[in-house]
């Protein structure tokens, strides 16, 4: 398997795309911590690539490079190689490609910049965002043969978790607002990896707007050294959730 | 001064006589002091005389001081323990505690009571007042007194540190009040009930119920006072007309500062920072009018300002900075200004519960502001509108804070600036400063 | 040497393979021809345990290769289309599959195809420049790198220039004559006729008759390969 990720590190390292995603990601960095005089709302703009740019380019960079390396992988399965190391090999090399690339692009911007707390949660979050969705995209391009069809449940499963999800949270909040929800919330935030890292980087960003109204139930979980490990564990789990349903159906598909 | 000390011997002779007697002793036994010392001790001499407490001598305890003094005495008591409980202080004296002596109330009833005008406390370590539910003790308690000077004291474990009643005229500054007891037990540091024109400088109060708390409390000035982790309120007023604030830091108290049912108070250059919880406000302003509030600095409050029921007051050159919520206006608020105040890295800028409005904004720097300057007037060409779309839906429904800076809610907020007809509140800052305001 | 016994596969509704009997062996060249979609790539595919049958059982060496990897250290593969790793230069690459094969044989690499192709004039460029012919003569020389004993193509002279096919030709017959066995799919009948001993035949999932060429030739009269076939089938 180190074989693998080795020739997947030696190959992604040369890609245009990936270095095309570094550049954009120290530009918007640079560029938003440059603009503000303040660091803290430079911090701020970049949640936003941390919680949309870099999820997107994650599934949508893994599915392709998947597809474009199919051919290959088949022919990996012809040789002597157990499925699963194929598959983990891939993985692991994917995903420290993408993990490299944002913390050169964002990762040192920010510590040079900020490197508070807050800002080491910001890349905590990172990285984590970008591992969960590397496994999404994993799972995403075993399900289907056709690279299209592939990219197309990527894109869906990035817009569910970034929006659509959101979207609904928010109706069923509206509706049940009569009952208290705060609970319910926690719990739900479990269910979308985005939302837990937005979490873990805002109570200590937001933290006095999040002490307030009823976020205090929230920043007495979540602040907690318990709901902090909490919220990682969870995200750990969505990192190796999909990634391990997507070795199950691939050690059975038929190439 | 030196000299004084041997007043021990003549305290019970009439006053005009021992004046003589110790101008006598004075010349035959300092022949060398110079006519200018002389004159001087005859000075104070005549105006006071001093007394000195101290174990192991015949005054050993401030009541056998006090009880030997008259009306403009010093009584000077030197570093020990004294076990006091409801000290009579009926007479204008001054004491002055000596390389800090203790004056220990062993949690009875109250520890010092002055009922006199004209009374110095100074130096003094007080501490351990008893505490009740029914009768307000405290360290330092003033009844119906005139011209009280309470100076450089620290407060320990008191109910209530000095609590003033009835009192003209004052000066409370440089004490240091420490409560170690819970938010039911402890009284305030410094309560103030019917007085008028008191000064309270640069004390520095902790651990109470309120750090300063003013009932019909008149012409007085608060300033260089720092409040924090006090129960309750850093400063609570209520009733108290034409009082002046400034330079206070009220920091990490339960529920910020709290200014209600009161008109004419001036509050400029206090800080108020890091009131946190989900009813703690920078300053809470509770049917206030005709009031200033100018270069005080709110930051990293849940609120930094909360206004109920105000109406004339004035917001200007404040920096609102990293609050959760830098301003909430509510409907009923009217003719109040907020102009030339900087609005930074606050999440949400203004919130109210109305759509109408009837106050007035202008000249104010927001950093969330996106408009342009065309005409180069260092104005912003297009009005600001501070209430923004995702805090009017955190208004209706407050768990919808959990989905703060999602991409949703900044989408709802982009679409509400395209259409603003979606959360129309009627209110502008037509002239936003393109460029932070400098005091 | 290849024993396939009742080998079944289903995609979805389509039954690709419907239990396929046929016993390779060691020492010649078989064909596998067929029409189009009649299963001879879903049949490879299970050979190499890319596709996982339903139903029956495939025997290398005597050994089921359910659930085994062991088995394709002795397999060399050369795809229909062969697509490598886009930033990868050739010499890279030809360098990670015999990494990658290491534990196959004692670095008794088979380089005669790389020298025929004259590929390491070529070793510095990335596989995505590359044509798909020259990735064609790739995929021949990595099927037969590591001295198998068992070599499967896929359409192996598509694509590959007329020099290159008769190359590659060379090497089928030579690897032949040293005792191997050599499973190649072709459509075109004088390519078969040229390179293989024997046909499996293979219609719509089953597997028509395994016959030698000489078999074939003699039952139906024709001594034209593809005429004899179409004989063959019309009866």
């Amino acid at each position: 398997m180190n074989k693998i990720i080795k020739y997947v590190l030696h190959d992604i390292f040369r890609n245009r795309i990936l270095l095309a995603y570094v550049v954009l990601l120290s530009l918007s960095s640079f560029g938003l911590f440059m603009m503000n005089e303040d660091v803290s709302k430079g911090l701020s703009s970049l949640l936003t690539v941390l919680l949309i740019v870099v999820p997107l380019v994650s599934i949508l960079f893994t599915t392709i490079y998947f597809f474009n390396s199919y051919e290959f992988i088949e022919l990996l399965v012809a040789q002597p190689l157990k499925r699963s190391n194929i598959l983990l090999g891939v993985y692991a090399g994917v995903g420290i490609s993408l993990l490299a690339a944002f913390w050169i692009g964002i990762g040192l911007p920010v510590i040079i910049f900020d490197g508070t707390i807050v800002g080491w949660y910001f890349l905590l979050s990172g990285s984590l965002l970008t591992m969960v969705f590397v496994s999404l995209a994993f799972l995403a391009s075993v399900l289907t043969r056709d690279k299209t069809q592939g990219i197309g449940i990527a894109m869906l499963l990035w817009f569910y978790f970034t929006l659509v999800f959101d979207g609904i949270l928010l109706m069923v909040m509206f509706a049940f607002s009569d009952y208290p929800l705060e609970k319910l919330t926690i719990f739900l935030s479990c269910l979308n990896p985005v939302d837990l890292a937005r979490i873990m980087v805002l109570l200590k960003m937001d933290i006095s707007a999040l002490m307030g109204y009823t976020g205090a139930v929230f920043n007495q979980f979540f602040g907690s050294s318990f709901g902090i490990i909490f919220a990682m564990s969870v995200m750990l789990v969505w990192v190796a959730f999909p990634i391990s349903i997507a070795l199950r159906i691939f050690k059975r598909k038929n190439l | 001064m030196k000299v004084n000390k041997k007043h021990v011997g003549i305290q019970l002779l009439p006053r005009s006589l021992s004046v003589k007697s110790l101008h006598l002793i004075k010349l035959s036994y300092t022949v060398s002091l110079s006519v200018i010392v002389v004159c001087f001790c005859f000075a104070t001499s005549l105006a006071a005389r001093e007394i000195t407490v101290k174990p192991g001598t015949k005054i050993n305890t401030l009541h056998k001081a006090l009880q030997l003094a008259q009306n403009g005495d010093v009584i000077k008591v030197t570093a020990s323990t004294y076990y006091v409980e409801d000290l009579l202080v009926d007479k204008s004296v001054s004491l002055i505690g000596i390389d800090n002596p203790v004056l220990d109330g062993q949690n009875k009833s109250n520890v010092l009571i002055i009922t006199a005008p004209k009374v110095t406390i100074q130096g003094f370590v007080i501490r351990n007042s008893g505490f009740s539910n029914i009768k307000d003790k405290a360290g330092i308690r003033v009844e119906k007194g005139d011209t009280v000077n309470i100076i450089n004291n620290r407060l320990e474990n008191t109910c209530f540190g000095i609590y003033l009643a009835k009192v003209t005229r004052g000066t409370i500054s440089g004490n240091i009040i420490r409560g170690i007891n819970t938010a039911i037990q402890s009284g305030n540091g410094i309560h103030l009930w019917y007085s008028h024109h008191i000064n309270i400088l640069n004390n520095n109060i902790s651990g109470q119920r309120d750090g300063i708390y003013f009932e019909f409390a008149t012409y007085c000035t608060i300033s260089r006072n720092l409040s924090e982790n006090n129960h309750r309120y850093g400063l609570h007023f209520m009733f108290s007309n034409n009082d002046t604030y400034t330079f206070n830091t009220f920091r990490k108290n339960g529920s910020g500062v709290a200014v209600m049912y009161t008109k004419h108070i001036t509050m400029t250059n206090n800080t108020f920072e890091q009131n946190w919880g989900s009813s703690s406000y920078g300053l809470l302003l509770k049917d206030i009018s005709k009031s200033v509030i100018s270069n005080n600095t709110f930051s990293k409050n849940t609120s930094g300002i909360y206004m109920e029921g105000t109406n004339n007051v004035k917001a200007e050159h404040n920096n609102f900075l990293n609050n959760g919520l830098a301003v909430r206006m509510l409907a009923n608020c009217e003719k109040d200004t907020f102009l030339l105040n900087n609005f930074m890295g606050n999440t949400f800028d203004f919130t109210t519960n109305g759509s109408e409005n009837l106050n007035y904004l202008k000249g104010n720097y927001w950093d969330k502001y996106s408009g342009y300057d065309l005409n180069r007037d260092k104005k912003g060409d297009l009005p600001y509108r501070p209430v923004c779309l995702y805090s009017q839906i955190i208004e209706k429904l407050p768990s919808a804070v959990f989905l703060l800076r999602s991409f949703m809610a900044e989408l709802l907020d982009k679409a509400e600036k395209a259409l603003p007809s979606m959360a129309y509140v009627n209110l502008y800052d037509n002239e936003p400063s393109m460029h932070i305001i400098q005091p | 040497m290849i024993q396939l016994e009742g080998l079944q596969k289903k995609y979805g509704k389509i039954q690709a393979l419907k239990g396929i009997n046929l016993t390779l062996n060691l020492n010649q060249v078989v064909a596998l021809v067929g029409p189009n979609a009649s299963g001879k790539t879903t049949l490879i595919k299970c050979l190499l345990g890319m596709v996982i049958p339903d139903g029956g059982r495939i025997l290398f060496g005597g050994k089921d290769i359910k659930g085994d990897v062991q088995y394709k250290r002795r397999i060399g593969y050369m795809p229909q289309i062969g697509r490598y790793p886009d930033n990868m230069r050739m010499g890279y690459l030809f360098g990670m599959m015999k990494d990658l094969g290491k534990t196959r044989i004692q670095d008794n690499f088979d380089e005669e195809l790389i020298a025929a192709f004259k590929l390491e004039e070529m070793f510095g460029k990335p596989m995505r420049s590359l044509s798909g012919g020259t990735r064609q003569k790739v995929s021949a020389a990595l099927a037969f790198l590591f001295n198998p004993e068992v070599v499967i193509l896929d359409e192996p002279t598509a694509g590959l220039d007329p020099l290159a096919s008769e190359i590659l030709k060379q090497k089928i017959h030579k690897e032949k004559k040293a005792g191997k066995l050599l499973i190649v799919t072709s459509h075109i009948m004088s390519e078969v006729e040229e390179i293989a001993n024997s046909i499996a035949y293979i219609v719509e999932g089953e597997a028509l008759f395994y016959k030698s060429i000489s078999e074939i030739k003699s039952d139906s009269g024709e001594d034209r390969l593809g005429k004899a076939l179409f004989h063959l089938l019309q009866k």
